[in-house]
């Protein structure tokens, strides 16, 4: 059984919403946060729903509308999201009125708005779909959880398109939090050089990146998708490429098929390392290319490393900006290796259809 | 699917009691845990009760051999691991290791007891606050920290789908291990009393200002709870070759989405009706079969009518027995449908049914009447368990006697 | 009764973020929810704190909201008993 990327729908750093010029321009920011170019959402979503929404659930629903289009599916079998930090404007506002009010005088909507599973509701209820509705808030695990999941659905039944999604929104306080926890890079540099300082901390960033996946080839489809695996909290080097090598068995890959590997590099400089030994033990046939510098640092950032992985295999053509070195190899078989803070390593596989 | 998907252990806390026997003591006495706020510093703290977890957090750490002051743990983490540390040793797993173990728990605002605490301080100042009452903020959080607890890494991750989350999380399980993914697995649900919640709730106007009755005509509201409950799922397999005692099959579960309105459910109890149908059709039974509900019953107007609407499509006039335990523990958010497939294992191998307390008299537009003594001899062989969430977020599942 | 009918449609455009509606769209008698501006139970709790919060009305239970906010009229009126 086959699995298909029938449908892609974004709202991210780089461009409002996918088209197939995706990364002809690059942005380019010295601020240590990238935030989305947002769509026209009333083109999307209806008025009498936008107006209860929050940001992420605008843009959570609006790429997920954007990617049924795409796919030209309208009711998808089953929706799944994934979010690290859910609906955390809404909460802080929420928050925010418990305690300047003290308790008094606070209304419902940013409440029922922070609950995590908002944004599959909101898809759900747009479409009028009674179909499962599952969402994982997880770390960096919350997206690869709804490919595991919609994997598996695809395998229990024939024809089927699963909508799944990651999403993730950037506050001023989260922001703000990012910079306290000491994940944020406190030197000046601009995304395009964050590999280059050699320091701890990385960028921050948000979007929503939504795909449909079909155990059906279409004439839509952008690549296949072999499998998505997820390693908690490896030891050290040798469980993170023993752990790899056997998702490559189970897949019937080599490393020498892989043409591109597609790595969450995201200039921390501790965090970095484990991908360069991967790298040179494992791919140094391979081209070797990175996003992060393109969607910032967020839980769900790897469903922009798969928007990115999918673009090059339909457009058949890679965007210089996103690489590290250029083994010339034309990429049919792509693996994406991300993790966030050596804790939720995540390895997927994707070739072209 | 034709793996069958055997429940091996059992682990829970709630306001009845921090393991099965102290909330058997509870239902055999009709006594609930549903009481005066004691634990939170809130302008309701009179004026509504909850059902909070008898425990504070430094006995349960205590409990748990956890140094006091070394811990940084969230009251959603401690309820988590201290329920699913006795599920773990209620299924006599020794070793995580021996076998492909995972985790999927589930929760509805994480950390929140610790970070409603930092966002006092930091939305006033965002240099105030301490970062350690905020790294714990995330749904991820307690789940790894009861990950690491157990030693379990073979997979891990989170659900949340508001109060249906818990339900989900063992749907989820049986899949990966029907799937060949795991041998088994922990599955269930935390989550801890906030004023955020507890906040949220009251912006709905959903809460009763007297203890709850589910399924009354003059019911008003819920009372909310806290707590933790998780199963053991193990392929049949995996069950035999360690020699585990089978507890109970997990025969059937759906999960459907209401799609009608973001927080109330739709007159005709449509996203109810779907995910009870199709969980029967999934387990193969007849609606005669299901000998006991545990409905999802948290005695709001909306869900009690919407509920019954439902079970009478699928039931019709002969409904079976049912009750809704959050007459007891309230209700537990992210945690009910772990705890109430804790209680449903209980009933299938003590013969139970539990009662359904301050019940009177029937909703009009349903004439159902729900257990309101406690049963023995029970003579159960199949338990249909309901949690229903906020987003139209419906989930059954079933569960059948070893 | 002009005066409270404009203040209130103000407020609730800003309330229930009715983007693109201005109090002159809004008809005194028209029905507030299901038809007319079509709000529903969430729109109706919010209701009920902007009387509490800019009025010092407290309403005890949804249900009891129902009438009071079928039109800006029965809000007007509501609002004048309660002086």
């Amino acid at each position: 059984m086959n699995v298909y990327i029938n449908g892609v729908g974004s709202v991210n750093a780089q461009q409002a919403g996918y088209t197939s010029n995706f990364l002809a321009e690059i942005q380019q920011t010295e601020q240590h946060s990238i935030r989305s170019i947002e769509p026209d959402y009333k083109a999307f979503i209806n008025p009498t729903l936008i107006r209860r929404m929050g940001r992420i659930i605008k843009m959570g629903v609006a790429s997920a509308k954007m990617c049924l289009n795409d796919a030209g599916v309208e009711q998808p079998d089953a929706i799944l999201t994934g979010t690290g930090l859910g609906c955390i404007e809404d909460t802080e506002k929420f928050l925010g009125a418990i305690i300047q009010n003290n308790e008094q005088f606070l209304t419902p909507t940013s409440f029922i708005q922070s609950t995590h599973n908002t944004v599959g509701g909101q898809i759900a209820l747009m479409l009028g779909c009674n179909n499962y509705n599952f969402t994982y808030v997880h770390r960096a695990f919350s997206f690869e959880s709804c490919v595991q999941d919609a994997m598996m659905l695809l395998a229990e039944k024939a024809e089927q398109n699963v909508l799944l999604g990651g999403v993730d929104e950037l506050t001023a306080n989260s922001l703000k939090l990012i910079e306290r926890l000491g994940h944020l890079k406190n030197q000046p540099l601009t995304n395009l050089n964050l590999l280059n300082s050699k320091t701890r901390g990385s960028i921050a960033g948000e979007g929503a990146n939504f795909f449909v996946l079909s155990n059906t080839i279409a004439a839509t489809s952008y690549a296949q998708l072999l499998g998505c695996k997820m390693l908690y909290k490896p030891e050290n080097i040798n469980e993170v490429t023993e752990s790899l090598q056997q998702f490559l068995l189970e897949n019937k890959v080599q490393a020498s098929d892989i043409d591109l590997v597609l790595y969450g590099y995201n200039g921390d400089e501790k965090y970095d390392r484990v991908y360069t030994e991967v790298s040179d033990k494992l791919f140094n046939k391979s081209t070797v290319a990175y996003f992060k510098h393109l969607s910032g640092e967020y839980h769900t950032c790897n469903s922009f490393a798969y928007l990115l992985a999918a673009h090059i295999l339909k457009s058949k053509s890679v965007s210089p900006s996103i690489l590290l070195n250029d083994k010339k190899r034309a990429v049919k078989t792509i693996l994406i290796y991300n993790h966030y803070r050596g804790i939720n390593h995540t390895f997927s596989l994707l070739t072209a259809c | 699917m034709t793996k069958r998907v055997v429940v091996t252990g059992i682990g829970i806390i709630s306001a009845i009691g921090k393991n099965t026997d102290e909330s058997m003591q509870h239902f055999r006495s009709a006594t609930s845990g549903i009481g005066a706020i004691t634990h939170m510093d809130t302008v309701h703290k009179n004026n509504l009760p909850v059902a909070e977890v008898k425990y504070s957090n430094e006995e349960l750490l205590s409990l748990l051999n956890i140094s006091n002051h070394k811990s940084n743990y969230t009251r959603t983490s401690i309820l988590g691991m201290y329920a699913a540390k006795q599920a773990l040793e209620s299924a006599g797993i020794h070793s995580v290791k021996e076998k492909k173990t995972g985790l999927i728990s589930a929760n509805s605002v994480g950390g929140m007891d610790k970070s409603e605490v930092f966002y006092a301080q930091f939305l006033a100042n965002p240099s105030k606050g301490k970062i350690s009452n905020i790294v714990g903020h995330d749904c991820g959080d307690s789940t790894e920290h009861i990950a690491d607890y157990l030693g379990i890494k073979e997979q891990v991750t989170t659900l949340s789908t508001a109060c249906s989350s818990s339900a989900n999380a063992i749907m989820l399980g049986s899949r990966l291990i029907q799937h060949g993914l795991l041998d088994r697995v922990i599955v269930g649900g935390t989550d801890s009393l906030t004023k955020f919640t507890v906040n949220g709730f009251n912006t709905l106007m959903i809460f009763d200002k007297e203890a709850c009755r589910p399924f009354d005509a003059t019911r008003n509201g819920l009372n909310l709870g806290e707590g933790a409950g998780y199963i053991v799922l193990e392929s049949e397999k995996s069950a035999a070759e360690s020699e585990k005692k089978i507890r109970g099959f997990l025969s059937g579960f759906a999960n459907a989405n209401d799609a009608y309105h973001q927080t109330a459910s739709s007159p005709d109890g449509n996203g109810a009706y779907l995910a009870m149908s199709q969980a029967l059709a999934m387990s193969n039974l007849q609606p005669t079969q299901i000998d006991y509900i545990n409905v999802h019953g948290t005695a709001t107007q909306n869900n009690d009518l919407s509920e019954g609407i439902a079970m009478k499509r699928i039931f019709g006039e002969t409904v079976p027995r049912f009750s809704s335990t959050k007459s007891f523990t309230g209700h537990t958010l992210g945690a009910a449908g772990g705890i109430e497939a804790v209680f449903s294992i209980m009933a299938l191998e003590q013969q139970i049914i539990y009662p359904n307390l301050r019940f009177k008299t029937p909703i009009p537009e349903l004439q159902l009447i729900p257990e309101t003594e406690l049963i023995e001899g029970a003579g159960i062989k199949h338990i249909l368990s309901n949690s229903f969430g906020f987003g139209g977020n419906n989930s059954t599942l079933i569960f059948s006697a070893a | 009764m002009s005066q409270l009918a404009n203040e209130l449609k103000t407020e609730i455009i800003k309330a229930l973020n009715l983007e693109g509606v201005s109090p002159e769209d809004i008809e005194n008698d028209a029905p507030l929810f299901g038809e007319g501006l079509g709000l529903d139970s969430i729109d109706a709790l919010e209701l009920i704190v902007l009387l509490d919060k800019n009025y010092g009305i407290k309403i005890d239970s949804a249900a009891d909201g129902k009438a009071v906010f079928h039109s800006i009229s029965s809000m007007v009126a509501y609002i004048e008993s309660k002086k």
